[in-house]
């Protein structure tokens, strides 16, 4: 066993040291990662979502998805951001396999209200998940903040994604932080279209960092390996405009 | 001084002060006629609508005698003070309170109390201050002039022609006689004025089912007492509320300003309620979040709570199942984030039978339970999602679409300065719009377009409009969901793209 790996089992033994036994860590379906994270995604902790393109809510959404289960998803956000992202649209999250009945959306005039509400929210043990969806890199957001938003989390055992649009990475009190970009379709796949990301794990306090190809299964609530597409679909780069990351704009 | 309003576009003396008064001048005079009676007349134009703000704004205040009060505009008002009377020493004792307390904000006065609204009406207009013991409206309204009746101008000039003077003159005449000349109307009201049953008040608002109030002897200022009183209230409305098996579902909260401005705070709950402690935690909350915060001013006199919804509580509310509790403890941070956010922004889905995107599921409040629908996947099983996560709340109308067969899906586009080129799609998935609906046609279309093709009147009717959608994945793997829009088939237009949503 060499030095590294002997680090990250040490690592993984502290994070389920003070783990209460009712909060069994959230599975990604995908082997390799949840190996990685140690069984899957710390409950009652925060996740970044960095998104590169349009992909990141989806994942976003998958995630809080299987976070919640059967219990309340409360997605929250402020105002201006239905405009220029989009709204949520709740058959979409029953298309992804989430229960549209489950689903509170809150839209909060700004950033620092979206905050003190996720702060309200997290501090109720009987809610899912709640997902914080913030577009650029509002100043009320620092660091002080978000370890205020981790504490709640780990109290109430209550897991919060934090969805940053268009934004940079910065210091952050979250458990992992992911930077997320839509993956094309399997091109040998009939039945294309299913969610499909490429996920690269930038930060993780608890383990080592990873990069992975996820397909989400709307049946099941879980991620797959998405087959590695062929170089067909990538190499065209001749004709293809340069890829503008359409998210950074904002 | 008069106050000159227009009526049948001629001015005439709308109000007028008592100096005008004395000089002889009358109410419903031509202005004209006025000004030759007096010279250098000093005129004010009339403002209807800042006297009924006014006079609203009197009878929020009067809110504080009764609940019943009812505007009888353009400058009356009309307490039902039944059951109140006593809690202000008798029904003199608040005549002459009522009289004090209006009088003292500048207000010149005359009122009345009688066992209908229209006989105090008329005897306030009448006979100032007087006050009918149950009963005796008749011998209180006899004497009183005929114009008290307040009948219109023909009606009255019918009686005066009839030589008819006093009220007791016209109901001693037979019932028949004045029914043929005067109409069946004028002998209900003639009937309703002697003392006979009325139809009872609308009121400005709905009644609350239940309230608590404290009245201070002097105006309380400070949040400590305001605080106290609050807390005590809740605690009796809570009291009252638990007496009836009952609770609240809207809460009011009113702060009456000594100088007579009114204040209403309302909350709505999600679930019955009737725990003090949550329901001062929410007013604290709602106070929190104002924008303009309760201004005291010089004072409260008069703080109420009102439920003013309330419901029925059910025994199995009360129990210790785990999954009823948390149900509960949900329902009550919904009310917690509403109280402070408004209730329009704390919502939840209903879903909608119909195919039209935009409008199959609708966001409401997250407070009203009573919705409840069956949510229908639109993809089979296995199959890959086929609505988009997110809408754009406006379709956006994508440039530079090239299609690669006629009808078909296209290979390339432009969307918000991006060029994106179309490596799978799927379709077309042609939705048409509820065409049995009224006028459907306003759902679908986005409104510039709308405007454009009214203005052009390129408008073939009757068109059932509809989009052709599909689904593309782009080569940079990213999933839209894209429109066309089908009235270029039938206008010979160019066919115009319009980007909808966006897949996971």
């Amino acid at each position: 066993m060499n030095k590294s790996e002997k680090l990250a089992d040490l690592r993984h033994f502290l994070a389920h040291y003070s783990l209460p036994p009712d909060r069994p860590a959230i599975p990604l379906g995908l082997p390799a990662a949840d190996a990685l994270l140690g069984g899957g995604l710390r409950r009652g902790a925060a996740h970044e979502v960095f998104a590169n393109d349009w992909g990141a809510s989806g994942f976003a959404a998958c995630l809080a998805i299987q976070a919640a289960q059967s219990k309340p998803l409360f997605w929250i956000r402020p105002d201006y951001e239905a405009l220029e992202y989009g709204a949520l649209s709740a058959t979409g999250l029953l298309e992804l396999g989430g229960d549209p009945r489950n689903l509170f959306l809150l839209r909060a005039p700004n950033a620092a209200d979206a905050l003190s509400a996720t702060a309200d929210i997290l501090a109720c043990p009987h809610v899912g998940a709640v997902v914080l969806e913030l577009c650029g890199a509002p100043r009320i957001l620092d660091l002080v903040a978000s370890r205020r938003l981790t504490l709640l989390a780990e109290e109430s055992g209550v897991t919060l994604f934090v969805l940053r649009e268009g934004a940079a990475p910065e210091p952050s009190a979250a458990v992992t932080r992911w930077q997320v970009k839509s993956l094309a379709s399997d091109p040998h796949d009939d039945d294309w279209g299913s969610p499909r990301f490429h996920a690269r794990l930038t930060r993780h306090r608890l383990g080592n960092l990873g990069d992975f190809t996820l397909q989400w299964d709307s049946e099941y609530g879980l991620f797959h390996q998405a087959a590695a597409h062929s170089g067909a679909v990538v190499s065209a780069s001749a004709d293809r405009p340069v890829e503008a990351p359409l998210r950074q704009r904002a | 001084m008069v106050v000159a309003g227009r009526a049948n576009n001629a001015l005439y003396v709308y109000a007028l002060n008592k100096r005008a008064q004395q000089l002889g001048l009358h109410r419903g005079q031509p202005l004209a006629n006025a000004r030759a009676m007096i010279e250098n007349l000093p005129v004010v134009p009339a403002d209807e609508k800042a006297d009924l703000t006014l006079l609203d704004a009197v009878a929020d205040w009067c809110d504080r005698f009764t609940p019943l009060v009812s505007v009888d505009a353009p400058d009356g008002l009309l307490l039902d003070i039944t059951g109140a009377a006593h809690l202000f020493g008798g029904e003199a004792a608040m005549l002459r309170h009522v009289r004090a307390k209006i009088a003292a904000q500048g207000f010149a006065i005359q009122a009345a109390i009688a066992g209908t609204s229209l006989c105090a009406r008329a005897l306030a207009r009448y006979a100032n201050g007087t006050i009918a013991a149950s009963g005796e409206d008749r011998a209180a309204i006899a004497p009183l002039p005929i114009a008290a009746l307040d009948c219109g101008e023909d009606k009255l000039r019918a009686l005066k022609r009839a030589g008819l003077k006093t009220i007791a003159q016209v109901a001693e005449r037979g019932r028949a006689e004045l029914t043929a000349r005067l109409g069946m109307n004028f002998l209900t009201r003639l009937h309703v004025m002697m003392g006979a049953e009325e139809k009872p008040l609308a009121p400005r608002r709905p009644l609350p089912d239940l309230s608590a109030a404290h009245r201070f002897a002097e105006p309380v200022t400070t949040q400590d007492v305001i605080g106290k009183s609050l807390h005590s209230l809740s605690v009796a409305l809570a009291e009252a509320l638990e007496r009836q098996g009952q609770g609240l579902r809207l809460l009011e909260a009113v702060f009456f300003r000594a100088d007579g401005k009114v204040q209403r705070i309302a909350i709505r709950t999600g679930a019955p309620l009737r725990d003090p402690d949550v329901m001062l935690r929410l007013l604290n909350q709602r106070l929190d979040a104002l924008a303009d915060p309760l201004d005291p001013g010089f004072g409260f006199d008069l703080i109420r709570l009102e439920a003013r919804i309330a419901e029925e509580t059910h025994p199995a509310e009360a129990s210790f199942d785990a999954d009823e509790n948390a149900r509960w403890q949900i329902a009550y941070l919904a009310d917690r984030l509403s109280a402070r956010f408004g209730e329009h922004r704390v919502q939840r889905f209903v879903p909608q039978d119909t195919h039209i995107p935009e409008a199959q599921s609708v966001a409401v409040p997250a407070q009203d339970r009573d919705f409840d629908g069956a949510w229908m996947r639109k993809r089979r099983e296995n199959d890959p999602p086929l609505r988009p996560l997110r809408m754009l709340e406006k379709p956006e109308e994508i440039q530079f679409v090239a299609a690669s067969v006629p009808d078909g899906p296209p290979a390339r586009f432009q969307w918000r300065a991006c060029s994106h080129d179309v490596v799978r799609a799927e379709g077309p998935e042609r939705i048409a719009l509820d065409w049995w609906r009224e006028d459907p046609r306003k759902r679908l279309i986005p409104s510039s377009e709308r405007l454009r093709r009214i203005k052009l009147k390129l408008l073939p009717d009757p068109v059932p409009p509809s989009r052709d959608y599909f689904r593309v994945e782009t080569r940079a793997g990213m999933r839209f969901w894209v429109y066309r829009d089908g009235q270029h088939l039938h206008n010979d237009l160019a066919a115009r793209w319009y980007l909808h949503g966006i897949f996971a």
